[in-house]
């Protein structure tokens, strides 16, 4: 597990323990990564960055255009593995959480345990940052800054 | 929601001690259809049970037997149990301590028969 903020180690460490999720993937909705585990690539995690980013963007636009409101989270089963994908507010902004897990956890659990992450990196969260409106111009850079911090590059 | 699946339900929260009942996605750990939940997190306990029913059943399976065709989770507070039924789904029900396990029991194959 990797993290760029201290803050978020402990928490994401005890949902990874009792999710048995085999990749998470925290970023901001500028494509700041927070944290990851189970990636081994810079390449992978930017894919799944902006992948993550994109697929949120669409569903709630999605949820506004069919006035369902806003999507909380959205999830995709195949054969073998499973990914969760949420939006949530922190006094940082909006982040976005990914999840991959196989046969070794659930749709459930992930959700149970994603709900008490985000409930937990809530109580944790500095308050002094204040959120910022999201420029697309930023979200590169940002995760070109993110990327060089977790893998050295 | 389909009457007979909640009126398989009911016989189950008729047994005295059931606090609720319900029938869960086992792969998933999701709640399909719940009975008397008051003051249980369903959620929870669908994602829960269907996690530790799945270890218990590779436990089992790589112990060479088959997979278990009933669950029973003894705590000081109460109890849970699980009965598979066929398919994904499972049938579980969340007791108090002084509970007539085999009439849950009963009613748990009953249900799980019902739903198949």
């Amino acid at each position: 597990m990797r993290v760029i903020e201290p803050w978020v180690a402990e928490p994401l460490q005890r949902f990874l323990a009792e999710s048995s999720a085999r990749v998470v993937l925290l970023t901001t909705a500028s494509g700041q990564v927070v944290a990851q585990h189970g990636f081994t690539r810079a390449l992978d995690v930017m894919s799944a960055s902006a992948l993550g980013a994109a697929i949120m963007a669409s569903t709630e636009e999605l949820g506004r255009l069919t006035a369902s409101g806003a999507s909380r989270s959205l999830s995709h089963q195949g054969p073998s593995r499973g990914l969760f994908l949420a939006g949530f507010d922190l006094p940082q902004g909006r982040w976005i959480g990914l999840v991959v897990y196989d046969r070794d956890s659930s749709l459930g659990l992930v959700r149970l345990f994603f709900d008490r992450l985000v409930k937990e990196l809530r109580v944790v969260a500095p308050t002094e940052t204040p959120a910022r409106e999201v420029l697309a111009a930023d979200f590169e850079n940002e995760l070109n800054a993110s990327l060089r911090s977790l893998f050295g590059r | 929601m389909r009457t007979d699946i909640l009126s398989s339900l009911e016989s189950i929260t008729r047994v005295r001690g059931v606090r609720g009942a319900m029938i869960v996605s086992a792969e998933e750990g999701l709640v399909i259809a719940e009975s008397s939940m008051e003051g249980i997190d369903g959620a929870a306990v669908a994602a829960l049970t269907a996690g530790v029913v799945a270890r218990l059943a590779r436990a089992t399976e790589a112990a060479g037997r088959t997979a278990p065709a009933f669950v029973h989770l003894r705590a000081h507070g109460g109890g849970l149990m699980a009965v598979p039924g066929q398919g994904d789904l499972m049938v579980v029900a969340v007791t108090d301590p002084e509970v007539n396990v085999g009439l849950v029991r009963l009613e748990l194959r009953r249900a799980a028969e019902h739903i198949a």
